[in-house]
């Protein structure tokens, strides 16, 4: 579905991402695991169009992403909760949500997709008319993956989505991305808590510093020595 | 309890002190002595009422304009410099219209009030896209240079737009003269309300009859009810429709904005094209209001409605129409009690003021961004 070869990202004079090169099949949740600094946001930002590959190719069912501006990599159905959370600050917490559900032509469901994104986060419900700027933490991370869901993306791009949550929490929007996934949806996610993230996915990559180095199933990564050692903090 | 007390800021005491001595003890030398303003005063409350109703009206067409300055800013946080030329080729523009289809020397109000609609059409449409097209030309290109660069293209725009007007205005064909007034640039923009109302029978002073010693004009009506139409409309707009929506949602975080699939480039245009075409409708209205007509009038324009976009916080909409109403106010009693050469000054002296005390304005950031 999605596809990645040799893609090349610059921030200025930085070599962020030294040609990357993935896939993500239909239906899959993929991981993105590596250190700080690896380029784990710059490959989603990329893939996003927020940032403009030097090089290589991004393509999304045919369709070469790298050629568009964000804006219209958006309509075609990548959306993201990204790193830093960007939501709207002066915003109320349901216009945010409207703003996710920006790119659809089909508004038809919009009242029973805000529910359902109530149903997965009540928290959000019980702020409904608070402005963005003046939630928690955690539940700025809760709006941010909830508009991205207004959007009802063909694959979604989560960037640390457990960022900031208490313990129950994370095992709970760990839940949701299962969930979701089960439901659909295509899932692209990058995690610091690597166990959690190699525990749900299918499948894996390895970055470090701006290069992929090591790619498998889940399964196989959560057994390989090396990822024990330097992502799972197992000695 | 000692250690709790806040430190006593001796700059702003110094600042403060220097404003305070600069009023009272050098101002009276040049005419703005406070105990004859305040004399004035007392021997005639009604002049206060009617600087407070010019205030008013002048306020509203600044706020107009604040606008402008303010949507920009809080899209691209650029401020504009070239937006109260903008309103001057709109006074010009509307000027010209009204010239070329006859309708100055015409006593038909039909025909007067269709000129006038005419008028404020292409005034609007012609500034919404002379703005859209500076930003195109000037801006665009400069969007991640650092801030000084478009900055510096906004005060080129400025000089090149007031050229434009002093070229315009010495084409007689398109802008006709009346009398003299002030300069040799300088024009009469005639006054059409009053001409269309006497011709109707009335009085175009509203209070005439009453026997009250105070101009309330038509003219001040008309201002006043256009601009509040204007801003409710604008305000709505922004919080009601889809691309309102997007202007603000891209003012607060471009990035996510992109990724929400919002067209920033689209909006930003869409900005200019509001903010310009807010300057063509002040543009017909100051005409009309203030009966002048001339190449500089942008400046004075610019620099009261970007203090007033300051003053009510800059990137805040209801704040610059708050602001408008202040400045026009402030600039109403100065160019009363004390006199015009004051106006400037003092429209500047409150921007420094409030960039040293509180440069958020009044209704700035009222709700931060949490980490
Ligand atoms: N805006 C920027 N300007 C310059 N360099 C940047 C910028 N953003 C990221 N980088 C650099 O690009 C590299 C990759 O950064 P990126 O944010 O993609 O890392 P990451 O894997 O997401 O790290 P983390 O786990 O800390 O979020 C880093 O070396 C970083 O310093
Ligand atoms: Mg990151």
């Amino acid at each position: 579905m999605l596809e990645l070869k040799d893609v090349h990202t610059y921030y200025g004079n930085i070599h962020a991402l030294k040609g990357i090169s993935l896939k993500v099949n239909d239906g899959e949740i993929v991981t993105l695991i590596g250190s700080n600094g690896a380029g784990k946001s710059t490959t989603l930002r990329t893939i996003q169009g927020l940032n403009k590959p030097r090089s290589g190719s991004i393509v999304l069912d045919g369709v070469e992403l790298h050629k568009l501006p964000a804006h219209e990599i958006a309509t075609l159905g990548v959306a993201q909760s990204p790193e830093g959370r960007m939501i709207f600050p002066r915003m109320t917490v349901m216009e945010n949500l409207e703003m996710g559900a920006y790119v659809r032509k089909d508004l038809t469901s919009f009242k029973d997709d805000i529910e359902h994104v109530f149903s997965l986060f009540p928290r959000l419900k019980e702020r409904i008319t608070q402005k963005g700027g003046t939630l928690s933490g955690g539940e700025q991370q809760m709006l941010a993956m909830g508009r991205a869901l207004m959007a009802k993306p063909k694959i979604l791009l989560l960037d640390e989505p457990s960022m900031g949550l208490a313990p129950l929490l994370v095992e709970l929007i760990f839940d949701i991305i299962k969930k979701l996934n089960e439901e659909g949806t295509t899932i692209l996610l990058v995690e610091q808590n690597a166990l959690m993230a190699l525990s749900i996915a299918h499948r894996g990559y390895v970055l470090q510093t701006g290069e992929i180095i090591l790619s498998d199933s889940a399964k196989n990564l959560k057994n390989d020595e090396m990822v024990q050692k330097s992502y799972l903090g197992v000695e | 309890m000692e250690t709790t007390r806040k430190k006593f800021n001796w700059r702003r005491f110094a600042i403060a002190s220097l404003v305070l001595y600069i009023v009272f003890l050098i101002g009276p030398v040049v005419g703005l002595d406070i105990p004859v303003v305040y004399a004035a005063i007392k021997a005639n409350p009604l002049q206060l009422v009617q600087f407070l109703i010019i205030g008013i009206s002048n306020g509203a067409i600044i706020a107009i304009i604040a606008l402008g300055y303010t949507m920009v800013y809080g899209i691209i946080e650029l401020i504009n410099f070239a937006h109260g030329d903008v309103y001057m080729i709109g006074v010009f523009t509307s000027l010209t219209v009204l010239s070329l289809t006859g309708t100055l020397e015409s006593k038909d109000p039909v025909k007067i009030v269709f000129g006038l609609i005419l008028a404020l059409i292409v005034s609007v449409v012609f500034c919404a896209v002379l703005n859209a097209t500076i930003e195109r030309l000037a801006y665009r290109r400069l969007r991640n240079a650092p801030r000084l660069a478009p900055l510096i293209s906004a005060i080129g725009m400025s000089f090149i737009i007031e050229n434009i007007g002093l070229m315009w205005a010495a084409q007689a064909w398109l802008v006709p003269s009346f009398g003299t007034t002030g300069g040799a640039s300088q024009k009469v923009f005639p006054d059409m309300l009053g001409i269309l109302f006497t011709s109707l029978g009335w009085d175009v002073n509203l209070l005439a009859s009453s026997g009250i010693a105070l101009r309330l004009t038509i003219k001040d009506v008309i201002v006043i009810v256009l601009a509040v139409a204007l801003m409710t409309g604008l305000y709505l707009f922004v919080q009601r429709t889809r691309l309102g929506k997007a202007m603000r949602a891209t003012a607060q975080n471009r990035d996510a904005a992109k990724m929400l699939g919002i067209d920033i480039d689209w909006v930003i245009t869409a900005t200019f094209l509001i903010g310009g075409g807010l300057a063509g409708a002040a543009g017909l209205m100051a005409g009309l209001y203030n009966n002048t007509a001339w190449w500089f009038m942008g400046f004075r324009a610019g620099l009261q409605s970007f203090t007033a976009a300051v003053l009510g916080g800059i990137g805040n909409i209801t704040g610059g129409m708050l602001g408008g109403f202040l400045i026009g106010l402030l600039a109403s009693f100065s160019d009363g009690y004390l006199n015009a050469r004051w106006t400037n000054a003092l429209v500047f002296a409150t921007l420094v003021l409030i960039l040293l005390f509180r440069p958020t304005g009044l209704l700035g950031e009222q709700t931060g961004q949490k980490a």
